[in-house]
């Protein structure tokens, strides 16, 4: 057929920039605002592709007669305006702390909204549009379309080992106008083609270096510190993980040092500030030797279980800028193994800080393994005396619930088994987290650790814990064997010393708890003996947040919202009772709702407005069927790929190689699905056959999922990743056939419905999202995927055939 | 030529004028003593309901009335002054913001300062807190590390005359040991440990608190007291009547 020769490439490229777009976007407004916040502005954009749907439905056919000059229109806004209106975006006075407080800030958030929904909105209309123009050809542009989302996944990790963030906005830029070649050579204008790739290469060339670079929120970490007289910035660098910035403060000294007794009166050496995102802080400690420099390393919580034991072997979990390996420095630990995901963060401190961090990085009693915390521990065959799991996330952040959102496998109950498992006799894991008021991480730690232990077959959970806590900080130590009268002895001294309040050991009574640092009740031992009690559920259940332990099935440690307890949070919104509220997990519903409420207005309402202009076939139920497939299989499609990332997550033990490896696999295995679909095409009931594979074959993955992987557990990376590569594949084969089967009914049914699929489809990726991981929060990822399985069924039985009335 | 009744007219269209102006000038600032006063009763009443958690009892009349004094529309940006007797905080530039009014209202509380009392305080800010507590009578001593607003705090006391307020620019680390001991401390800029000098420059039966949170919201309080024997004591206070535990146990 004329004009589309070239096409599938031009898609091929675009939908990989739009994807490789989503995925910077995340990125990007991690760093200038807050992750959560990311989250719900990038769901919220991806509407961009549901409008697009009735705009083409709208303009069909005056679109369609101008196609030459709309699809690479189409390419071109897509391209100008992914950077454009991110730089204009970021000039908002928004600002989410203030979102409960301003009423002028939600409209802020609207405009953000709209203008990042605009180059979704060009990308998918120009796809979109040659959905229709092109219904015969539809399998090979949707592969081209997936493949290109598989590719571009991957290459925009890639490009951000490469180029900071906002580089990247540009690169991607490009790539996507690179997206009107194709087109422009095959229909023989290879002129403009070119010219307009240039022109847009000039535009950005000559754009302002100020719109370019990042405008971090006033409101975080780094830009907090940047206000204080003399300090800098001295380096930066990034990748997938973090965008790191050292910041020096030679006129004004850091001291940084969380959970520092107030018996401590020794002033933390120089340090230089370590943000990851711009927020995060930690510090670099200068050390030049003299171990008295130091000693206030001594007057922390996590100092306790060198009092109790002196260990041999250390293994620290999250290195980061490196005050657990000075602590134990300190105690002269003769062996330790430190592990740090960022890579790119140990490099930087060995060859440019060596020496001011006293080669506490490079020493020869130090071995560092680069790579996730629980894959470590899970691979190793070492046992240690000590396994210290620092504090990794920033007390802001954290007491306000802003990680509500993020899997964590290093609080679950199985990861606590593990690193149990690997403890000498005798030996401690010591788990340090800030001290909130009201309490509930040290809380909810206790009762994973509780849980762990009985797991483990003991049955006195309560003889292997202590529990302790300064103003800031609490530690949590486990011990592999029961705690001795010896251990209490020398826990007493290392408290009354520091002026620490012991919450639990074993034995204690409440009198002896809530001395120095009081709290209106002595919550923290109640909670500690109610959840060793026999009541254990009912003190869960009757806790206003939520504190039941995490598991690996449901990895949300940062998750304590209740819906409960929502009522009287909002009547103490004049005493600051907002303080109270865990935002993210609101973000996360009120980002769903919100996706509702605009899915309705933008698409609802002129499907009934206008459906006569629409080319509606006249309200027959079988419309409904069309689009009642479309959005379950919009959903159920992202459901798995979700829990599939989440799933091998734990496999992987790298949550970049795991969303890149799973994501790039699944779409472009989908896109040869797509492609394979044809042979189906005609058969009355041809969609049925991928969707029992698919929905075989996921039963079959999640009830086996550790027996399939767990043979390869203790293999090397390379050999993970093809484990995952195959076990993705067949499964990503058949989930890319549904669609273009679908949309070929359609299209035989009447083809003014292909606007419609393609905007629900859309739409169903606006509010799957949020709605995966609301599901996974309170049901887990197994329940996620049978929910997807059960949607994927439901979608069989809608398709109307097309003999059908 | 004008007809003089026209001239009258006009004459008593501008003295209507002037007059309407006049009203309007003197109205203003009634208009937010009213909202000012709106305020205080607002925080009265949220007080009581707080009262045993922070073994306070209502708002002392010394401290509702230093609110009922203080200006809070002259310590905010021109374009947050609609907002300033809202019970709620407001941005005042360079990432700072002045706590919701009843968050100062209750730190004012329980620093417990008396007329005449010596008050430390870290991170002045726009000085609002500072203008609360010399309003109750203390001599506050502010000590703010971001340049600019310590310059254009200390404008705006010595225009308002606030004569007990002693500000300096730069490190609050370390206090103010010239005019140490203080009878209470208040450390609003953020501090990842509570710094041992300032520890040493409050006076034996003393106060400290910390608030701790982000810019916009208190998430807890934090008093250090200091016994008259020098024991350091931290008591962990949240600002709003909340118990963690619904119900009472069976």
């Amino acid at each position: 057929m004329h004009g589309y020769l070239g096409l599938p490439w031009s898609i091929a490229l675009l939908s990989g920039a739009a994807i490789a777009y989503e995925v910077l976007l995340m990125r990007l407004f991690s760093i200038i605002q807050w992750h959560h916040f990311a989250y719900m502005i990038i769901s919220l954009a991806l509407l961009g592709y549901g409008i697009s749907g009735v705009f083409l439905a709208l303009f069909r056919d005056w679109l369609n007669a101008r196609f030459e000059a709309v699809f690479p229109a189409g390419i071109t806004l897509f391209s100008l305006t992914a950077p454009g209106c991110f730089w204009l975006g970021q000039r908002l006075p928004f600002n989410p702390s203030e979102l409960f407080w301003s009423p002028v800030q939600p409209l802020y958030l609207l405009l953000l909204y709209l203008l990042l929904a605009l180059p979704f909105f060009f990308a998918a209309s120009a796809t979109g549009l040659a959905l229709f123009r092109f219904r015969g050809q539809v399998s090979n542009l949707y592969a081209a379309d997936l493949a290109g989302a598989g590719l571009g996944s991957g290459a925009i990790i890639g490009l951000l080992f490469v180029f900071p963030p906002e580089q990247a906005l540009i690169a991607l830029a490009l790539v996507g106008i690179a997206g009107i070649l194709p087109v422009s050579i095959a229909w023989e204008k290879n002129g403009w083609g070119l010219a307009v790739c240039a022109a847009v290469l000039a535009l950005f060339w000559l754009a302002p270096a100020d719109w370019k670079a990042l405008h971090i929120s006033p409101y975080k970490e780094l830009r907090q510190l940047l206000r204080i007289p003399g300090t800098r910035v001295i380096d930066s660098f990034s990748n997938p993980i973090a965008y790191t910035d050292v910041v020096e403060s030679p006129v004004t000294p850091l001291r940084h040092a969380p959970g520092l007794s107030l018996n401590a009166d020794r002033e933390p050496p120089a340090q230089l500030a370590i943000f990851a995102d711009a927020g995060n802080m930690s510090a670099l400690t200068r050390y030049n030797g003299d171990p008295a420099t130091i000693s206030y390393l001594d007057q922390t919580t996590s100092a306790l279980p060198y009092h109790l034991n002196k260990p041999k072997q250390l293994l620290i979990l999250g290195v980061g800028a490196g005050s657990d390996l000075l602590q134990a420095e300190w105690f002269g630990v003769p062996t330790v193994d430190g592990v740090e995901l960022n890579g790119q963060l140990i490099d930087y401190i060995k060859n440019r800080h060596d020496a001011f961090s006293g080669g506490i990085f490079t020493n020869a009693r130090l071995r560092l393994h680069i790579g996730e915390a629980r894959g470590f521990v899970s691979a190793t065959k070492e046992r240690f005396d000590l396994i210290q799991i620092a504090l990794m996330d920033a007390y802001g952040a954290s007491s306000a619930g802003l990680y509500a959102l993020s899997e964590n496998y290093l609080y679950t109950v199985e990861a606590l088994r593990e690193y149990i498992r690997h403890l000498q006799p005798g030996g401690y894991l010591a788990l340090t987290r800030w001290a909130k008021m009201p309490p509930r991480d040290a809380l909810k730690l206790f009762a994973t650790a509780a849980e762990a232990l009985e797991l483990s077959g003991i049955t006195e959970p309560g003889r292997h814990l202590i529990l302790i806590r300064g103003w800031q900080t609490s530690t949590l130590l486990v011990k592999n064997g029961e705690v001795t009268l010896a251990d209490i002895g020398k826990l007493k001294t290392f408290c009354e010393d520091r002026s620490f309040d012991i919450d639990f050991y074993p034995g204690i009574t409440e009198p002896e708890t809530n001395r120095f640092n009081q709290l209106p009740e002595s919550y923290y031992y109640q909670g500690a003996s109610q959840i060793l009690g026999v009541e254990r559920a009912v003190y869960l259940e009757r806790y206003k947040f939520a504190i039941e332990p995490a598991t690996d099935d449901r990895p949300y440690f940062f998750q304590f919202f209740k819906w409960t307890t929502l009522p009287e949070i909002l009547s103490l919104y004049g005493q600051g009772g907002i303080s109270l509220l865990e935002t993210g997990y609101i973000i996360l519903v009120a980002g769903a709702l919100q996706a509702l409420l605009a899915a309705l207005l933008c698409i609802g309402l002129p499907m009934w407005r206008c459906r006569q202009r629409l080319g509606l076939p006249a309200y027959s139920p079988r419309l409904w069927r069309v689009i009642g497939y479309f959005f379950l299989l919009g959903n159920a499609f992202l459901f798995i790929e979700i829990a599939f990332i989440q799933k091998f997550i734990l496999f992987l033990h790298h949550p970049v190689y795991s969303v890149t490896v799973v994501l790039c696999t699944f779409l472009i295995a989908a896109s040869l699905g797509s492609t394979a679909s044809r042979r189906l095409q005609d058969q009355r009931h041809g969609h049925f056959v991928p969707i029992v594979g698919i929905a075989l074959l996921t039963l079959v993955y999640i009830l086996f999922f550790n027996n399939l992987t767990g043979v390869f557990l203790y293999q090397s990376a390379p050999v993970k990743i093809a484990v995952t590569v195959l076990l993705t594949l067949p499964l990503g084969f058949l989930m890319g056939m549904p669609f273009p089967l679908g949309l070929q009914r359609a299209a035989t049914l009447s083809p003014s419905l292909i606007p419609w699929a393609w905007g629900v489809n859309g739409l169903a990726s606006v509010i799957s999202a949020s709605l995966a991981t609301l599901i996974a929060i309170h049901g887990g990822f197994t329940v996620l995927v049978l929910i997807a399985v059960g949607l994927y069924l439901g979608a069989a039985a809608c398709l109307p055939r097309v003999d059908e009335p | 030529m004008i007809h003089p009744k026209h001239l009258l007219l006009v004459l008593l269209l501008l003295v209507a004028l002037l007059l309407l102006s006049s009203v309007l000038a003197w109205a203003e600032p009634d208009a937010y003593a009213r909202q000012r006063a709106a305020m205080v009763d607002e925080i009265e009443a949220s007080m009581t309901s707080t009262a045993d958690r922070l073994g306070r009892g209502a708002l002392s009349p010394q401290v509702a009335n230093a609110l009922r004094k203080t200006p809070r529309h002259l310590f905010v940006g021109e374009d947050q002054r609609p907002y300033a007797y809202q019970n709620r905080p407001l941005p005042i530039g360079h990432g700072q913001t002045i706590s919701q009014p009843y968050i100062v209202a209750v730190m004012t509380e329980l620093l417990d300062a008396k007329p005449g009392a010596k008050v430390l305080e870290i991170g002045t800010g726009s000085a609002y807190q500072a203008a609360v507590l010399g309003a109750v009578g203390a001599e506050v001593y502010s000590i703010e590390i971001i340049e600019p607003l310590a310059d254009s705090a200390r404008a705006r006391l010595d225009k308002l005359g606030y004569h007990n307020i002693h500000t300096r620019s730069g490190d609050g680390y370390y206090g103010w040991p010239e005019a140490a001991p203080f009878d209470a401390i208040l450390v609003t800029a953020a501090a990842s440990h509570i710094p041992p000098p300032l520890i040493k420059q409050l006076k034996a039966g003393g106060r400290m608190l910390i608030p701790v949170g982000d810019r916009f919201n208190v998430q807890q309080l934090v008093l250090v007291e200091k016994s008259p024997d020098q024991k350091i004591k931290t008591r962990q206070l949240l600002p709003v009547a909340f118990v963690p535990l619904t119900g009472t146990h069976p």
